[in-house]
Parts: structure tokens; sequence; C-alpha cells
């Protein structure tokens, strides 16, 4: 059954603050292999201009997508979780994300369409800091393959 | 924001240094751990192959992490990227070998915009096919 249209444009509560860690941070950096020193060297991120040491560009994601959970999960949405991959992602960036940051973010069903029997779902997430300052949205397409394409 | 690239040095065109990231089984369990992303698919053949898949597939989001290395490495800075987006529009499978599988990336400048910036184009590909599609990147140069 198609999802409800009705949905467009709900926006959820924001969630509690996650709290940025050096060391999370530096987990990332080693698990993309990636060596950048501004992602572990406060030194070298302050030299960029940085109060201290900043993520990988993609590093939110793990924030965003564990925040559009409340959309996914949510029983009156009705999106079958099974049935769902990741279609297209996005993000602008006012600044980058840095240790020391507390972020909150508030998901928005952006669109809801019906492609082929397939419901494709844009959740936006906009991540401010605590101070209230938009860091980045993130746009997450999610595909719930129709149930006809079942092999 | 420093970027070591000045904009006025960049034309349409101008190419960004290739380059070849490896990822094996090893890998997509490392990335799983640190991004929180514990979907099988992505670590357990049996499962993926239950589901469809050919094998293991990397996180696509791992693969967008790669992806984007060749800008940030380009311009040093990786605060200086404005936008980034990707589709997935394949999987990257990858064999549990020694070997596993690579992503390579290349990019190139696709337009010279306002306030310093450029878009870049990636293209990125495994195993000789496109993985990613409409992938592309905002950097504010120097």
């Amino acid at each position: 059954m198609p999802l409800d249209q009705s949905f467009v444009g709900r926006t959820y509560p924001p969630t509690d603050p996650y709290e940025v860690g050096r060391e999370k941070i530096r987990e990332f950096a080693e698990a993309v292999g990636d060596t950048n020193p501004a992602y572990t060297d406060p030194e070298a991120a302050k030299a960029l201009g940085y109060a201290d040491v900043i993520a990988p560009p993609t590093f939110v994601f793990s924030i965003t997508f564990k925040a559009a959970g409340q959309v996914v999960e949510d029983p009156q949405l009705g999106l079958d979780y099974s049935r769902v991959v990741h279609g297209d992602q996005k993000f602008a960036y006012t600044r980058p994300v840095r240790a020391g940051d507390r972020l909150a973010i508030t998901s928005t069903i952006e669109t809801i369409k019906s492609m082929a029997g397939h419901d494709v779902l844009t959740v936006r997430g906009e991540v401010h800091d605590e101070a209230g300052e938009h860091v980045v949205t993130a746009w997450t397409k999610l595909v719930a393959r129709g149930e006809d394409e079942e092999a | 924001m420093t970027a070591k690239v000045q904009y006025a040095d960049v034309e349409v065109g101008t190419e960004l240094p290739a380059q070849t990231f490896p990822v094996t089984r090893a890998t997509l369990v490392q990335y799983a751990g640190a991004s929180g992303d514990f979907n099988p698919i992505h670590w357990n053949e049996k499962f993926a192959k239950e589901v469809g898949l050919p094998d293991v597939i990397a996180h696509g989001m791992f693969t967008m992490a790669e992806a984007i290395r060749v800008v940030t490495d380009w311009v040093g800075d990786p605060g200086a990227v404005v936008e980034y987006g990707v589709r997935f529009t394949r999987p990257v499978v990858v064999p549990n070998d020694d070997q596993g599988a690579t992503i390579e990336v290349s990019g190139k400048v696709a337009a010279k915009l306002d306030d310093d910036t450029v878009r870049v184009d990636l293209l990125v590909k495994s195993a000789g096919q496109k993985v990613l599609g409409m992938s592309r990147a905002v950097v504010r140069l120097a």
C-alpha cells in the first residue's frame, strides 16, 4: 500500500544532543583510512582555523540516520523497513562538525513518491549546535521496494 | 577555512588526482563499528545471499566517505566542502579473500560557481562498473 501523502512536511521533535568526541572522530577517520591531520590533531585543525579537530564530511550521517529512525519507525507511517534501501544521500554544510559539538537533529519528511511500485521517501535532517546555529543539513532518500518484486 | 587550491588556478575540466581505495571484509567490520551500521549484508555472506545479493557488499556510506577523499586531499581542508551528494546505483561487492575489492575515484571540475566555489563531479567505480551516480561536491577554494 502506498505511503500516506499527508505525512509530507511532518517534522519530528529534535533529538537529545549528541556530543561529538575527538576519539569518535578518530575512530571514524581510521575506519575510512583517512589520515588527514585535521581529523586527529587539534593543532593541525587550529592551523586551518578550527577550534578543535573536525569530522570527515560523511561522519554526521551516523547521527542523522539514527534520528531518521523516528520517521522510519513511525507506526503511523507504516514503512516496511525490511524492504528499504538507501537511494541517495546529500549534505549541505554551513561549517564542518567538530569535537565538542552538541548536535540536535530535527527530521522532516520532505517528499513521498510512488515510483514503479516503490515508495520513495526523502527525510531531511537539520543539524544544529548547542547555540542553535545551523551546522549541516542531510537529505536521505530511502526506497522501499514494492512487494511484487519479491523473487 | 584554508583551501590550498586557488580558485583562479582551476578551470572547467581541471582533473583532481585520482585515487584507488582498497576494501576488504576487515575494512567493513571496522566501518560497521565506527559508524554504528551493523546491517548484516555488510559482513554476513549467508544473510547477504538470502536477500538476493551476490555476496557481502560495502556500506554505501563507506563508498561515499572514500569518494570525497579525492576532493578533501586536493583542497587539504575538509571543511572546504560546502555540499556533497551521491546516488547509490550499484553495490561494491566484497569477496572473502585477501584482495577484497577496490574503489576507483576520479574527479574533475565541472563548473566554476560564485564565492570562490567550484563543482567537482566524481566518477566512482568498482570492478569496472560505476557504483555511484550523480556524485557531486561543491567546494570552496582559496
